[in-house]
């Protein structure tokens, strides 16, 4: 099938603004799933999602999503995505069903097509309850979830989150994964970006470090943390405190030397070797610390 | 069945909407905000109440505009302007809407989607028109309840109100066009600040030979003056003479200028995170 080879396929996608070059060629193939794009602010997420939702026109290069080229099938490519932007972009005057209607009738579902999805939606998001409330009086959790329902209406094959879970405090965030874990287990493809490394760990199966314009890292969690390499050994006095961290680059012999001479001076240290947080991971290939 | 392994939706793709559903959608969403929105609704009731009020009551008996002189003939001056004045502030309502849908991420959001999004600004300003014909009639209304009476005929009546509708028009795709180019929606209001002074500087409120020799010919030549020239002469059942012409002339240029320019930058439009 057409649509499930890859979902998104990038040549050499150049793209600046003015002199500013924000994307300078990037070469990218991904299968359908979830993936997390992270970068440091400014590195050129928001960029990239909007190139590859149709929203941005880019410079140079050629970009597939779903099969589909971006530039040239954009009309039938929009009818197999959505877009869910930085700020949660439903109109807070209306309801909450009142949104699903109006986006499910601008997807091209008939009146009671959309009725009916709009009420599953309002269920599995738990809005059933404020679903004729204003969206002005909706909680930042209610209306990224709202967001996220209006972006479902017409069974999307890819969605687009851009940052979806900023703003929010860790409840929110963490029911917030629920739903995109549930999503992307039904068999939605995801591509999210995100400016913390705890999300991309939980949520997507690959992970994107975008910075300078280009990827400097693809690969699953682990993945990642194995490029950087090490291991970390970590003393601990007697009440689980860490008292000092050796970094050692993980092999047998250098780690059991440590060991030794540590088992010699301070024989009831006591110990244990971890591998590098993502964390790390983030500021050896970017240089900055995550937000 | 078991659901273990599920692929993609087993659902069609969406279809996508056509011009009419945009415009549909967009209209009554534009309606919804409008009559919502307690205080810009009872704002733009209040507004053409108050100015009407004012004018008759206030300056009425001080301003003479011949014709006998007095209130009544002042009243029958002022109906035009008024309702203009009030589309002015009831329109530039559309470019803080507009400015908002640029600058939230909304219009982002839709123009991903199948559907031609150039109908949102439509649906704002079919709104828009709605509320100010509303505000127009208030003025009307309120007009014959302080003492207008007129000679006119209905289609004399209808043609002065066709005229002010097309002025709303133009105003509104100016007001329109202003929100998306503005960066935000405090800018859009501020740029339409200036437009609301033009009432001011026409025929509308004193007569432009009462006006200092350099300011006339700017009251004379601007294209407010014409609409309400017309409008005021078809009102009290008078010929409008070439106004009417002139007046329609000057708002389909204002008004071609501003889809120009709409269809210019709106595509390119799009808001930055």
């Amino acid at each position: 099938m057409r649509y499930t080879e890859h979902l998104v396929e990038l040549d050499g996608l150049t793209k600046g603004f003015g002199k500013h070059e924000v994307l300078r060629g990037l070469d990218l193939r991904l299968p359908p799933g979830v993936h997390a794009l992270l970068g440091p602010n400014g590195a050129g997420k928001t960029t990239l999602v909007n190139i590859l939702s149709t929203l941005t026109p880019f410079d140079s290069g050629a970009a597939r999503v779903l099969g589909l080229d971006v530039r040239r099938d954009k009309k039938e490519l929009q009818r197999l995505i959505s877009l869910t932007g930085q700020y949660a972009a439903v109109d807070a005057q209306l309801s909450g069903i009142e949104n699903l209607l109006m986006m499910g009738r601008l997807f091209g579902l008939s009146r009671r097509a959309a009725a009916a999805r709009a009420a599953d939606l309002l269920d599995r998001f738990d809005l059933a309850k404020a679903a004729g409330r204003r969206v002005a009086t909706y909680s930042g959790g209610m209306r990224r979830k709202l967001d996220i329902a209006v972006s479902l209406i017409a069974h999307p094959r890819l969605i687009f989150l851009d940052e979806p879970t900023t703003g929010l405090d860790t409840r929110s965030r963490r029911a917030l994964w629920d739903e995109i874990a549930a999503l992307a287990a039904g068999g939605t493809s995801i591509f999210l970006t995100t400016q913390y490394l705890e999300e991309a760990d939980v949520l997507a199966e690959r992970i994107l470090v975008l910075n300078g314009g280009r990827i400097v890292a693809d690969g699953t969690a682990s993945q990642l943390k194995e490029r950087v390499g090490g291991s970390t050994i970590q003393l601990h006095d007697g009440h689980g405190r860490v008292i000092e961290e050796i970094p050692t680059r993980g092999s047998a012999a250098e780690v059991s030397r440590h060991l030794a001479a540590l088992a010699a001076a301070r024989p009831d240290v006591q110990v244990t070797v971890r591998r590098p947080t993502l964390d790390e991971v983030f500021l050896q290939l970017t240089g900055k610390k995550a937000a | 069945m078991t659901a273990a392994h599920v692929t993609a939706p087993p659902v069609a793709p969406a279809r996508g909407a056509g011009f009419l559903t945009g415009l549909h959608v967009f209209t009554v969403r534009s309606l919804r905000h409008s009559f919502r929105d307690g205080e810009s609704l009872l704002m733009a009731v209040m507004l053409p109440v108050m100015l009407m009020l004012v004018f008759t009551y206030v300056l009425g008996g001080a301003i003479d505009v011949g014709g006998g002189g007095g209130r009544e003939a002042y009243l029958a001056f002022v109906m035009p302007a008024i309702a203009l004045t009030a589309a002015g502030f009831g329109a530039s309502y559309t470019s803080v809407v507009v400015s908002n849908d640029m600058t939230t991420g909304f219009m982002n959001r839709l123009r991903t989607m199948p559907f031609p999004s150039v109908t949102v600004l439509l649906g704002h300003t079919a709104s828009s028109m709605v509320r100010n014909m509303l505000a127009t009639t208030v003025v009307i209304l309120v007009g014959f309840a302080v003492g207008f009476r007129t000679d006119a005929n209905v289609p004399q009546f209808l043609g002065a109100v066709g005229l002010i509708a097309v002025w709303i028009l133009m105003i509104t795709c100016v007001f329109a066009m202003l929100g998306m180019v503005a960066g935000s929606a405090e800018a859009a209001n501020g740029y339409g600040f200036g437009l609301l002074f033009l009432p001011y500087v026409s025929s509308g409120f004193a007569r432009v030979e009462t006006m200092p020799s350099w300011l006339r010919p700017i009251a004379e030549h601007q294209p407010m003056t014409p609409i309400i020239d017309a409008s005021r002469a078809l009102m009290n059942g008078h010929a409008p003479g070439s106004d009417a012409w002139i007046g329609i002339l000057w708002c389909t240029i204002l008004m071609a200028l501003a889809i120009w320019l709409t269809a210019v930058v709106f595509p390119r439009k799009i808001a930055r995170t």
